[in-house]
């Protein structure tokens, strides 16, 4: 008699379903070589395109002749703004709710925008072609300091827009102002300010940075003259949003549109917006009659797409004397660059700043953004950030920092004492986010116990005394992830739902799409785990698919961590509907009401007698036969536009380690240990490579990386020559831990992870490296701490004498 | 990303280099292992007309002994340097030196003639061999000369080559047993250039300085001997102090142009710390 | 002036002949006259080690070499570590141990720690993360990479020679 628990554990591990450190199956194609990436794709007749980019960041332009261009041997054509002009296409809409140059017109508002596109033969016909469009310039001065922008004689950037009173936002001020954005209860929490017994200022930047995927951003664009179909295959974290603004772009009807999103070599949030490159590429095309394949270079990646950040931010706290919180004000100057580019809902142009109240219970709390132009590369929105969350958890978990020493208070005590209580969930925050769940103390008590916290106390205070810098970062931050619920959440107007499309085969396989659109994410595994366990059948034979939008229904994309709270809600409801059939279906089988059935793994059993039953894979086969209920249509197959309630809020505590270098600045990692709690785990193998990607992200920008510019808004360091991307030599070994806490209103409790360790991360490597000059009065430092600037810090100290 | 168009020859011999050098003057450039001058190229900083691999001709391999010297062909790339039991042996700093310059891939391909001729003041070799007190022998179609390294560099991108020459070999005194060694290199990351890098030879006898040697990469427009330190150290005991001065006067000769790798202060002050650990661990070396 | 000439070389085993201009980069070759997608591009300053391949048992950045200057290599990409339909044993230890993600700097890392377990059999933890310094990866951390070179380096010792 085989023993039914083995039984039954077997049955489950066939499923290879939630909770499953299955193997993945998309690496088959990866290990051998075989993605197909957009500059993979060639199509026949195809010609390349290649961007004539301004050397200057502000400049009108006076002239540009094509001739030389045109002469050099494989150059096809050459476009420039007037020739888009008659197709409306000189400008475009963005996903912020501005409009941005496609190429050029009159003038150029940040190095290297786009100013002419060559189309060639190939790309060395194309690249030859390029450096012979001639382009006369009258420079301009540019605007470069943020703080500079809304100088009463300010250079005025975006003419297109002048008499402009808004900019999709709100009321301007100033012709470089784009927007003030406000939350919470400014009143009400300057008057606790001006009672509180403490308070704590600091003004803290968050510097420019880049996302910077190995893949740089590309399309090939297609357009049938014979059909009037128009292809494209593109870089895209969100085809089926591009689909749609393409469609108001071009006029072409959008189901005549099919963006593909194929393989991508990583997002991190580089790859949501429509670039210049995109649209002249569709351009050509539609000119040319033939394929037309553009991929940008990774200067022209680091120095014009998506960046992230460049929040000038002011942090203030209120408190009690023993660090209880009464009231945060934080407010931030946000350069934009010459354009507001960035993926916005409408309600939010600062994205969800205002999480930055973090895992605190804090009574009174207001922010407020001011959003301007600067003759820099438009973006903001990007680098694994889930809309501004990064710049939000930074602030405020450096904040505590900064109350904790100005009070002489414990760096994970304060925390503690301001913790929202597990008791609490769900709980809504002072700027009126709901926290579904958490244990923040449980997760703090974890991780300071695995490095003994009081042991590295301990040992920091005797390195201190021999004149060493040691430093222990905390970092206990909370997410806000799973844009959204269509109420609050949208892009252009349309809501940030997604979706998930079922077909059952009669033999047991399954066929899955999605609307979202993995860059290395693992959809292809851990969407199949979901429907594995809701349906009982083997996640092996589960094919999932996104990004074509010809087959994929409609969804918002992979970015902000939405993915498996959106989509895989949708998955799971999808399947829970074929699983609300199979049981009537499996009932009529079995001749007896649905009240008699359980449901074991991968089977229907008649209660009470357990070898009375039907295997899903019964039930497949069945749901295409004759014998079906009354009314009961053949097939099982559902589909699931998924709505969310409300955002998910994973969260996690970190602590790093850093021992510093007193007359270099060369910081070391010594130790760092991170706890994520993103809910339910669907593949722990899976959510701990995510984990390890997105703290040596974060590794990266508090550490070293920067997108500089001169006074005159010349990129300083915008090749890999200088830009920080670390190699296995220099990133640190991570050490991952967890703890779950599921979210109620998801219907698998999972909130999603990917981005938990970039947001956590980076205020985690700040922290240390300050609190290693804490005892010396340092209340804040800078990033990126590189060893230069911490060296300067030293020296400011005198610490480097020997 | 694509260079502009240009002839490429891969000369057998080094005669035939040499009379396409001759031939082909100013347009011409060699190219050893590439992997300074093609990045130049594909961003179209640099577009010669035509380009002189050197990469077929057999003499200008090899790494040997000849009598009291180490004798290396031009073509010996870093990863034929870091790999040598010859040089691991006689010649450990040069070991140490290749394995600290950009990544595994470059060092498979890029050479010590090229890192030297190229004149670039970032590149780690030629304070390298000027600690070593290494020349090198440049031949041209008229003959052959051999010239020290210390005089060779002239500036940025500029040295005492002709433009008619090949430098075909490095040659190296072996330095005398119980000499210790080390090149300190500030990074910022693998593959980046020194924010100031030191390379130190040390001799000590009866608890004193009997033999130094100090040269810095990448704090000048050339890199530096500093003289002054190689003279104070003479018959000093290497003491707290002493390392101090050396420090102090390396810092002293440093002119480094301000960067993203630092200012003017801290890449000279990078350049007394480099000192200062390259001395500590010459010293610690030194038997 | 460039005038395209003929190039003869072997490419995992077989030999191919190409016509290229001498400004033509290897990378470019492979990827379009000789239909290998396998390596890739990530930049243009070879830095990132995307493009790595296999020339005359040395790892090359194949954005840094002329066509022209591979006449008579022994040329191995990704596409040719399988053999007869089995992988190699970098290929199994990547998936694994989970050392890739979106799968784009995967061809030039193993076709990179194919020759560095050729040249070292045994590497520790710390001469992995030296010896492939020259590819970079912003997915994975690196940490599952090493985790499978040292699998693989297992596997390997463990078969019969």
């Amino acid at each position: 008699m085989p023993d039914t628990n083995v039984v039954a554990r077997e049955r489950q591990d066939k499923l290879q379903g939630m909770g499953c450190s299955r193997k993945r199956k998309e690496d088959a194609r990866f290990i051998r070589g075989k993605g197909s990436y957009v500059d993979d794709i060639h199509l026949p007749g195809m010609l390349f395109g290649a961007i004539v980019r301004s050397p200057y960041a502000h400049a009108r332009i006076k002239s540009i002749n094509k001739a030389k261009a045109l002469a050099v041997p494989g150059v096809v054509a050459v476009l420039v703004a007037d020739d888009l002009k008659p197709v409306n296409l000189a400008w475009m809409p963005t996903l912020g709710g501005d409009v941005q140059a496609v190429l050029a017109d009159k003038k150029v508002c940040f190095q290297y925008q786009e100013v002419a596109f060559v189309v060639a033969n190939d790309r060395y016909a194309a690249a030859d072609g390029v450096e012979a469009v001639e382009v006369e310039y009258e420079e301009l001065p540019a605007i470069v300091d943020p703080r500079r922008a809304m100088d009463k004689n300010a250079p005025i950037i975006r003419e297109d827009i002048a008499d402009k009173k808004e900019v999709g936002h709100g009321p301007r001020t100033h012709p470089n102002h784009i927007f003030t954005w406000e939350a919470g209860d400014k009143a009400g929490t300057d008057a606790v300010f001006a009672s509180a017994p403490v308070t704590v200022r600091q003004e803290i930047l968050n510097p420019r940075v880049h996302p910077c995927p190995l893949e740089t951003c590309g399309c090939v664009a297609s357009f049938d003259k014979a059909t009037g179909q128009l292809t494209v295959f593109m870089t895209s974290q969100a085809p089926h949003l591009v689909r749609t603004v393409s469609s108001l772009l071009s006029g072409i009807a959008e189901s005549k549109i099919r963006i593909v999103g194929g393989d991508i070599g990583g997002g991190f949030g580089n790859k949501v917006a429509v670039y210049p490159g995109y649209v002249v590429a569709i351009v050509a095309s539609i000119v040319t009659g033939v394929p037309i394949k553009w991929i940008e270079s990774r200067i022209e990646n680091l120095s014009t797409t998506a960046f992230a950040r460049d929040y000038h931010g002011v942090g203030e706290l209120a408190a009690d004397k023993d660090g209880r919180i009464r009231a945060l004000r934080f407010t931030a100057l946000g350069d934009y660059g010459a354009f507001n580019a960035h993926v916005s809902a409408t309600k939010f142009p600062a994205g969800l700043f205002s999480i930055c109240t973090g895992s605190y219970d804090i009574p009174k709390a207001y922010c407020r953004v001011d959003a301007v132009y600067t003759n820099k590369a438009p973006g903001g929105v990007a680098y694994r950030c889930s809309l501004r969350v990064t710049e939000a958890v930074y602030l405020i978990e450096r904040m505590m920092d900064v109350l904790a020493q100005k009070l002489g208070i414990d760096k994970a005590e304060i925390r503690r004492r301001n913790f929202v209580k597990a008791e609490q969930f769900p709980y809504t925050t002072a700027f009126g986010w709901t926290l579904d769940s958490g244990n923040y103390h449980r997760a703090l008590d974890k991780v300071l116990q695995a490095v003994d916290y009081e042991a590295l106390r301990k040992e920091q205070a005797q390195k201190r005394a021999q004149g060493e810098l040691m430093g222990i970062g905390i970092s206990t931050f909370t997410e806000i992830v799973g844009a959204g619920p269509t109420k609050a959440c949208d892009i252009l107007g349309i809501g940030l739902f997604d979706s998930c499309e079922i077909r059952v085969h009669p033999t047991g396989s399954v066929m899955a799409r999605l609307g979202t659109m993995s860059q290395g994410q693992g959809h292809a595994t851990t969407y199949a785990q979901i429907i594995a366990t809701e349906l009982g059948l083997p996640s092996e034979d589960i094919q999932i698919e996104e990004g074509d939008t010809d087959k994929a229904p409609y969804g918002a994309g992979t970015w902000g961590s939405r993915s498996t709270p959106v989509a895989g809600a949708a998955a799971a409801r999808a399947a829970r509907k074929i699983m609300e059939k199979a049981k009537k279906l499996a009932a009529h089988l079995l001749e007896v009401g649905e009240g008699d059935l359980e449901w074991d793994i991968d089977r229907f059993r008649v209660k009470g007698n357990p070898s009375e039953g039907k295997t899903m894979k019964e039930i497949c086969m069945a749901a295409h036969q004759s014998n079906l209920p009354a009314g009961m249509e053949q097939g099982l197959n559902a589909v699931e536009y998924y709505d969310p309630p409300n955002l998910t809020f994973p969260f996690g505590a970190y602590v790093c380690v850093v021992d510093i270098d007193r007359f270099t600045g060369e910081t070391k990692v010594r130790r760092f240990y991170a706890l994520d709690d993103c809910g339910t785990r669907i593949n722990p193998m899976i959510i701990e490579g995510q984990i390890h990607g997105g703290l040596t992200e974060a590794f990266a920008v508090a550490m070293g990386q920067a997108i500089p510019f001169d006074e005159n808004g010349n990129h300083l360091g915008n090749s890999l020559l200088d830009y920080f991307l670390p190699t296995s030599a220099e990133a640190p070994h991570w050490e991952t831990d967890f703890t779950v806490t599921p979210s109620p209103h998801h219907p698998i409790g999972a909130k999603g992870v990917a981005e938990s360790p970039h947001v956590g991360g980076i205020p985690c490597f700040s922290n240390a490296v300050v609190d290693a000059f804490a005892h010396l009065d340092v209340a804040h430092m800078d990033m990126p701490h590189t060893s230069y600037r911490v060296w300067q810090q030293c020296n400011a100290l005198g610490l480097n004498k020997r | 990303m694509i260079p502009r168009p240009f002839e490429y020859h891969a000369p057998a011999s080094l005669p035939d280099a040499l009379s396409l050098l001759h031939r082909y003057g100013e347009e011409a450039k060699l190219l050893a292992g590439g992997h300074s001058l093609l990045p130049m190229m594909k961003l179209r900083f640099a577009s010669p007309g035509h380009l002189i691999d050197l990469g077929k001709i057999g003499e200008l391999k090899g790494i040997r002994q000849v009598g009291g010297e180490i004798h290396i062909g031009a073509m010996t790339t870093e990863n034929e340097l870091v790999w040598s039991k010859l040089l691991a042996e006689k010649v450990p700093l040069l070991v140490e030196g290749a394995r600290l310059i950009s990544d595994p891939q470059v060092r498979y391909k890029g050479t010590l003639g090229g890192d030297i001729a190229h004149g670039d003041p970032g590149n780690d070799h030629p304070a390298l061999m000027l600690a070593l007190d290494a020349s090198f022998v440049l031949r041209s179609a008229s003959g052959e000369r051999v010239v020290p390294a210390d005089g060779f560099f002239q500036g940025l991108y500029s040295t005492r080559m002709e433009a008619n020459e090949v430098l075909t070999r490095i040659q190296i005194p072996v330095p005398s047993a119980g000499t210790g060694w080390c090149y300190a290199k500030l990074k910022r990351k693998t593959g980046d250039f020194a924010t100031a890098a030191a390379a130190c030879l040390l001799r000590t006898k009866g608890g004193r300085v009997e033999f130094a040697r100090l040269a810095l990469t990448n704090v000048a427009a050339t890199p530096v001997k500093v003289r002054a330190a190689e003279q104070y150290l003479q018959g000093r005991p290497l003491d707290d102090g002493a390392i101090a001065e050396v420090a102090r006067l390396a810092m002293s000769v440093c002119e480094p142009t301000e960067d993203q790798r630092g200012d003017v202060t801290y890449k000279t002050a990078m350049a007394g710390e480099m000192t200062q650990r390259a001395l500590r661990t010459a010293a610690s070396r030194a038997q | 002036m460039a005038i395209p000439r003929n190039v003869s070389f072997t490419l995992n085993g077989k030999s191919v002949q190409v016509m290229v201009e001498p400004r033509e980069l290897l990378i470019h070759t492979l990827r379009e006259k000789l239909q290998h997608t396998g390596p890739h591009i990530g930049c243009e300053t070879s830095h990132c080690g995307a493009c790595t391949v296999d020339i005359d048992a040395m790892s090359v950045k194949s954005c840094t070499v002329l066509t022209v200057q591979c006449e008579g290599a022994d040329v191995l990409t990704i596409e040719g570590l399988e053999r007869n339909g089995q992988l190699h044993a970098l290929q199994e230890a990547f998936t694994q141990d989970h050392a890739l993600q979106c799968g784009y700097c995967t061809p030039g890392m193993i076709t990179r720690a194919y020759r560095l377990l050729q040249e070292n059999p045994q590497p520790t933890e710390q001469e992995i993360r030296y010896w492939m310094a020259g590819n970079l990866c912003r997915c994975t951390g690196y940490q599952n990479i090493v985790k499978a070179v040292q699998t693989a380096a297992a596997k390997l010792a463990a078969q019969p020679a």
